[in-house]
């Protein structure tokens, strides 16, 4: 295979990657950002105390974080049907990846939203700051460099995740590195597709870790973050994300 | 100014039940400086949390500037608007200072003005005002972490001020600060009830505090107020806790049959020469064990530990002479100095 054959065939597939994560992504954040701040804020001794709420987006977000992507794909085809019109293609495939990064989203923002001082949310309500005052002026704000973290490393669980969309004709990097790589023994256009995933990863990840880090070093505290370090244990799982793509 | 009247807290957790604040009757009068001392685990920091309601209380009432606030409070867990509009109109100040390091130093001082809803441009001007009025109108745009202690405080105290409240609650304001940036913080406080005619009600451990700045003072134990008063008055109470902790001397006796007096004078009596007169009259050898001149809240007073000869039964009479010269004489017996022991 040559280069101008494979070049074409290698910018569908960015564009396709980058529209599948972008969306998801996007969709990811609007949705588990809330449902993060009401895991903390349902939660016992939380702003707006209700076990049972608590309890129900607790398993919800527990069953669809420890579901296998690929299954959570098929299971959802029929809902996938009914938002898109269509199970196969790239647009089809933003749904499943969405609904997957969702609960993923959610518990990281539960537990960067966990790590703010109550303190802050006391002297809040001491000023007279109704709990939206609170969400908004306190919870978000002090929990952005970690919430940026956390945004970082969906989209990189995300990336991995589109690797498998290639399943329902979804396309994409991983998609091609496994059609043409495997199934055709196009090594080269293999390795090609892994140093594109390997540097975009890294690039994200670069990008994230230097936004959060430049939050940061207005706070009190020294070193990184706790969802930075969090993300530093996550980077060996990263790296597998380009292998198995 | 502020009022609680049998207010009791009792904390349930796995059907235990604990409880921190066990009928508190406190009486804060406006503009003066209300300390509330007591050991950690007394209470304090539940009777504190009660006065805006951070805390609800089980039971009792709180009032502050005429309102009660018990009453507003409605039911479940979350402030309503009243109760919120209240708390507004009263400041705290933090151990922790509890400041915003999203934002800057001024940011964090108009953040209570954003939740009353005033405009920007009043927003900045009132705290660049207050800023000025703690001496940190430089620092406005730093951001909390490049402050020291003392001047993270400040900047506490900047924001609870900034919605004008007539009362401030002072949360161990000075508990994790050195004890230079503690003097300075305090004398912050003083100056602003004086000039401001603030109602500060404080709570903390040491009695260095409460020495330096209360008009009044109470002592906690278990969540009760074991003695209150105003700090002449405490001083003036015989076998106060408070006072003999606010105002130590030391000395033992040096043997079984002697009567060991404290004597405690201020104003007029302090210019008598009581001692040498007694040691005359009665003619009675005395020693003196220990002796400290003071100033508490503002006021000078003496305070002497002196030893006679004999046993107290055979030292009424120069005791006696010494009540009439109009001095506080405080017999320390065995009973006393073990209630001085449990005050350490």
């Amino acid at each position: 295979m040559t280069w101008s054959e494979m070049q074409p065939l290698l910018s569908q597939a960015c564009s396709e990657t980058l529209s599948m994560v972008l969306w998801s992504t996007l969709i990811a954040v609007v949705v588990g950002l809330p449902l993060g701040i009401l895991l903390v804020l349902t939660d016992r001794g939380g702003l707006l105390q209700n076990v049972v709420a608590n309890k129900v987006i607790g398993q919800i977000v527990n069953v669809g974080r420890s579901m296998p992507f690929i299954i959570l794909m098929v299971a959802l085809m029929t809902f996938t049907r009914w938002v898109t019109g269509t199970t196969i293609g790239t647009t089809a495939a933003i749904v499943p990846l969405a609904i997957g990064g969702i609960p993923f989203f959610a518990r990281l923002v539960e537990t960067a939203v966990r790590e703010v001082d109550h303190g802050l949310v006391e002297a809040v309500q001491s000023m007279g700051g109704n709990t939206w005052t609170i969400v908004r002026k306190v919870l978000v704000p002090e929990a952005l460099p970690s919430l940026i973290a956390s945004t970082t490393t969906t989209v990189i669980a995300l990336i991995g995740y589109s690797a498998m969309a290639g399943t329902v004709g979804g396309g994409g990097l991983g998609d091609l590195a496994v059609r043409y790589g495997y199934q055709r023994f196009e090594t080269q256009l293999m390795w090609i597709t892994v140093a594109i995933l390997a540097v975009v990863i890294s690039l994200i990840q670069f990008a994230g870790d230097f936004a959060a880090r430049s939050l940061h070093s207005r706070g009190a505290r020294s070193g990184p973050a706790p969802a930075l370090r969090l993300l530093k244990a996550k980077e060996p799982a990263a790296a597998d994300v380009s292998k198995v793509a | 100014m502020i009022t609680t009247s049998g207010l009791t807290k009792v904390y349930r957790s796995r059907g235990r039940e604990v409880t921190a604040l066990d009928g508190v009757d406190l009486h804060v009068r406006e503009g003066e400086v209300y300390g509330v001392i007591g050991q950690s685990g007394a209470g304090k920091s539940s009777l504190i949390r009660c006065v805006n309601l951070l805390e609800r209380p089980t039971s009792g009432t709180v009032t502050v500037a005429g309102q009660d606030l018990t009453a507003l409070a409605g039911r479940g867990p979350r402030a309503g608007r009243e109760l919120r509009r209240a708390r507004s109109r009263i400041g705290m100040v933090f151990q922790h200072f509890n400041l915003l390091s999203s934002r800057t130093v001024q940011d964090n001082v108009e953040l209570p003005l954003e939740i009353l809803g005033k405009s920007g441009k009043e927003r900045s001007r009132k705290a660049l005002e207050l800023l000025d009025l703690v001496g940190l109108a430089d620092k406005a745009k730093a951001h909390p972490a490049q402050l020291s202690g003392g001047q993270k405080q400040r900047v506490g105290i900047a924001r609870a001020l900034a919605g004008d409240p007539k009362v401030l609650l002072s949360d161990e304001a000075t508990s994790a600060l050195d004890p230079e940036t503690t003097r300075s913080i305090l004398q912050l406080l003083r100056d602003l009830n004086r000039q401001l005619g603030l109602t500060v009600l404080l709570i903390t451990h040491e009695m260095d505090v409460v020495k330096s700045i209360c008009d009044s003072a109470a002592l906690m134990e278990r969540g009760r107020i074991m003695e209150s008063g105003t700090v002449s008055e405490l001083l003036a109470t015989p076998g106060s806790e408070l006072a003999a902790a606010l105002f130590p001397v030391g000395g033992e006796a040096s043997g079984a049959d002697r009567t060991v007096l404290d004597v405690t004078f201020h104003g007029e009596a302090a210019t008598q020469p009581v001692i040498s007169q007694l040691a005359r009259t009665y003619n009675v050898d005395i020693s003196i064990l220990g002796a400290a001149i003071d100033t508490v809240g503002g006021l000078q007073v003496g305070r002497m530990r002196i030893e006679l000869p004999g046993r107290y039964e055979d030292n009424v009479v120069p005791v006696g002479f010494l009540r009439e010269q109009g001095l506080q004489i405080d017999v320390v017996g065995q009973e006393a100095l073990l209630v001085k022991e449990g005050a350490k």
